[in-house]
């Protein structure tokens, strides 16, 4: 039997749940409706509101969350590190679309700014989400170089720039699951379906000219599930923060099944 | 005492950081059979190793005439002869072969026309002993760590490493003076655990977090030199914190030094080339601390550009379009996301940013961490140190740029090959006996319950505005007192700490507070270190003391820090001979560029 509600302790009603109003004199106020779960609490999630004065804040949604944890609720809890784009910590669900929360900016979003976790995954707590079966999605793709034929003695295996090209932004990946998480195939089937984080970690390699195993990667990719849950909907490339492009990579994987091979 | 119950891990080798050391000991150790564990409060692609973007040094010649000896001398004289020799030597003779590991591995480098690695200049990097400027930085485009610390990452699921993903080490787990392993926190279940194993290696990177604006990541707070100091050893060097030239004005991102060995140039107010005049030869491509410290005179005589003039452009528009897209793309993405600048048409503002600590946790080429003895070098048994958080010392004074990623994988990997020689699989582990347990415990159980008026956050901003203020680019010893005196008294109102959140899954309140723990150590050592190194050598910039003072500090700090807060010193000699290593020594010279 198909699922259609959320369970209990998943389910919340956007109301704001605790208040912190702006403090006094606050030039430029924004609201900011953040998801709070703390699974020790024995509550369902609620949704709190935080009012920030933007003229002592930085311009990123980041900038908002660190300042309130540093000065308003220091319970408030969510993953950051680089806060430059590159690491993949911060990604979560901001006025609705999967982001990094370090580079989207507070002033390209309109009205009280809703900030959740990326969705259809356990959430750990408040923004913290589960993300342990989209690592294993990861290394289920066996996502190295795989080579029967031993490299050069001294000395780098040749690659044209040409060829380097192909691996160049696939390689670009920084695991944030914004695409993955933004795929209504992937809510429904991510216990079989790969989603298009790994799928693009596979497609990498499969058009590395140093790889020996894109016959193997493809085979293995050739699946009801692992592969053609994918429908096109390209909410992935709509949400990758970095500009890459898995919904063509995938489209690319299918096409050389189609044709047989590698 | 405390009842919290432990999960038991016994392993050969604990590796304590997932970054680009810890990845690669990681790697090492579990192909060579070695049963390994390696904890990480982060999962490891988010280590800073991923936000480094210029590239990794090797003498490979691909782009013209080069060799390790020239990187040797290079690297000896950004040091600004505080660079253990021994060390440098083998680092810099063994880059081509890690390098070409890394290829090998596969590494998306960026590729030159024959299909070689690609090389660009940077900073410092010379051919025949200073004369010509080397192509030597291998690059992958303008994120190097980031196809770097990849890579590594997956020959570590290659080799089926053992991770513990979210597991925040605690404190090393010291028994009659050796270690024997680590007391981690698993942060989404909030249960503690136990590591224990027959070497621990600590690569948990460097502490740029002590300032209040650095291009390090949040995470960045050295959590392993703060648990070295809390089991009585010493840090070295600490007194030396590399200013990069380039961080976003504000945001202060990193903007790589590759811009300029693209040909990127600085400019004043007046639009002057500025660094011809402070390094006639190399120009804008002079070593890091040369650069930060004429920008911050450009600044200070009333040259900087904005409307403050507090900082300085840096053009690259001249590039062109083509060389921005192919070799600098990550830059131009960074630059308008962070200064609202396109780098093709207008110039990015920069200013010295905290960037790099070149000190850290002593340890010898075989990653062993060193303590002094009776007037003599002592290995500590048990406990190993790699990566930004180890101090061998390549860096001496002063560290090139694109020599970090270099340090971390040849010394990960010397790492990983010593415990294969020295360590037996499955060996038994002594117990240790509770007393080395106990006192930990306590410690996180006082800090988990701190009910006083003082935030963490609140506390690291009163340290970190310290630090900015007072241990700049250039300082003085009445700027060190007072800041030794602020450091002083962060480190007494920690005694005032709450912390709010009492919950014990993914706790980050309280992460943040033992984070601010470790950083206040780090903190003291390196205010301490710097207002008693009496003399100007690399990065350490004393404006009371301009000159190096060869026959008084050319030797490394070891600065303990007690519980008190009080600091102790003691000194080692630099090693300027190379030993067996095939290059001659470079004796003490004037350091021009």
């Amino acid at each position: 039997m198909a699922l259609f509600r959320l369970p209990a302790n998943s389910r919340y009603t956007d109301r704001p749940g605790r208040r912190h109003a702006a403090p006094a004199g606050s030039a430029r106020t924004r609201e900011f409706r953040i998801y709070r779960f703390d699974p020790d609490a024995g509550e369902t999630p609620r949704v709190d509101s935080y009012e920030l004065d933007l003229e002592r804040c930085g311009p990123m949604v980041l900038d908002a969350l660190i300042k309130i944890k540093n000065e308003v609720d220091s319970t408030l809890t969510f993953r950051r590190s680089c806060r430059e784009g590159i690491c993949g910590s911060c990604a979560m669900n901001i006025d609705g679309v999967n982001t990094l929360a370090c580079t989207q900016p507070i002033a390209a979003i309109r009205g009280a700014v809703k900030i959740f976790p990326l969705p259809h995954l356990p959430v750990v707590k408040d923004l913290v989400p589960d993300l342990n079966e989209f690592y294993l999605q990861y290394a289920a793709v066996e996502p190295w170089l795989q080579a029967t034929s031993a490299p050069p003695a001294a000395g780098e295996r040749r690659q044209s720039p040409s060829d380097q090209e192909r691996i160049d932004r696939p390689s670009a990946c920084i695991l944030c699951a914004c695409c993955s998480t933004s795929c209504p195939s992937y809510w429904w089937n991510s216990d079989r379906f790969l989603g298009p984080a790994a799928l693009l970690a596979s497609y990498r390699w499969i058009v590395d000219t140093r790889d020996e195993a894109a016959a193997t990667r493809l085979a293995k990719l050739d699946d009801a599930f692992r592969l053609y849950r994918c429908h096109t909907i390209m909410n992935c490339t709509e949400a990758c923060p970095k500009d890459l492009n898995p919904a063509r990579a995938i489209a690319d994987i299918k096409r050389r099944l189609l044709e047989g091979g590698g | 005492m405390s009842a919290y119950p432990l999960v038991d891990h016994r392993c050969d080798v604990v590796v304590v950081g997932a970054g680009g050391a810890g990845l690669r000991a990681t790697l090492g150790l579990a192909e060579a059979g070695l049963d390994t564990a390696c904890i990480t409060k982060v999962f490891p692609t988010r280590s800073h190793t991923v936000a480094a973007q210029g590239g990794i040094s090797a003498a490979l010649g691909n782009m013209g005439d080069d060799d390790w000896r020239y990187h040797f001398y290079d690297t000896v004289k950004g040091s600004d002869w505080l660079g253990d020799q021994d060390a440098i030597a083998y680092m810099c003779r063994e880059a081509p072969a890690a390098v070409i590991e890394l290829e090998h591995y596969g590494l998306p480098f960026s590729r030159t026309e024959d299909g070689r690695i690609y090389q660009r200049p940077f900073g410092g990097m010379t051919t025949h002993y200073g004369k010509g400027i080397a192509q030597r930085t291998c690059a992958a485009a303008d994120r190097t760590g980031h196809a770097m610390l990849h890579t590594l990452y997956q020959q570590s699921l290659k080799h089926r490493a053992r991770f513990f993903v979210e597991f925040f080490a605690i404190d090393l787990i010291m028994d009659e003076g050796a270690c024997r392993g680590v007391l981690a926190l698993d942060m989404a279940t909030g249960t503690l655990h136990r590591f224990l194993a027959q070497a621990t290696i600590v690569a948990t990177g460097g502490y740029g977090r002590i300032y209040h604006t650095c291009t390090g990541a949040h995470t960045q707070t050295g959590d392993g030199s703060g648990m070295v100091l809390r089991a009585g050893l010493p840090l070295q060097d600490m007194e030396f914190v590399q200013f990069h030239p380039t961080g976003i004005y504000g945001a202060g991102c990193l903007i790589t030094e590759g811009v300029r060995g693209e040909g990127g140039i600085l400019r004043n107010s007046a639009g002057e080339r500025f660094m011809e005049r402070y390094a006639p030869n190399a120009k804008d491509l002079a070593s890091r601390d040369v650069v930060s410290r004429a920008m911050t005179i450009e600044i200070r005589e009333g040259r900087g550009v904005g409307p403050h003039k507090d900082h300085i452009y840096l053009h690259l528009e001249h590039l062109g379009t083509d060389v921005i897209a192919k070799r600098l793309p990550g830059i131009a993405e960074t630059a308008m996301i962070f200064a609202n600048v396109d780098v093709t048409r207008a110039p990015i503002p920069v200013l010295p940013t905290v960037h790099y600590n070149m000190g850290g946790i002593p340890c010898n080429v075989l990653g062993q961490a060193l303590t002094r003895s009776g007037g003599e070098d002592a290995v500590v048994p048990g406990l190993m140190a790699i990566g930004e958080g180890a101090c061998v010392s390549v860096h001496g004074a002063n560290r090139l740029g694109s020599n970090s990623l270099l340090d971390i994988v040849v010394f990960g990997r010397a790492a990983a090959a010593h415990c294969a020689k020295a360590l037996r699989p499955g060996a038994p582990l002594p117990e240790p006996g509770a007393a080395a347990v106990e006192p930990l415990l306590d410690r996180l159980d006082r800090i988990r319950h701190a009910a006083g008026p003082r935030p963490a956050a609140s506390l690291r901003e009163e340290m970190q505005r310290a630090m900015q203020r007072d241990a700049a680019v250039f300082r003085t010893g009445a700027t060190l007192t007072e800041g030794c005196a602020a450091l002083a008294r962060c480190h007494e109102a920690f005694r005032d700490l709450r912390v709010s959140d009492r919950s014990l899954v993914f706790n980050t309140d309280l992460v943040e507070a033992l984070e601010l723990d470790n950083l206040l150590g780090q903190s003291l050592a390196t205010i301490h270190s710097a207002r008693n190194r009496t003399e100007s050598r690399g990065a350490h910039a004393r404006e009371d003391y301009p000159a190096r003072d060869d026959a008084n500090w050319m030797k490394h700090t070891l600065a303990w820090v007690d519980a008190g807060g009080q600091v102790r010193f003691d000194y080692r000699p630099v090693q300027l001979e190379t030993g067996s290593i095939g290059v001659e020594r470079i004796p003490p010279q004037v350091r021009a560029y």
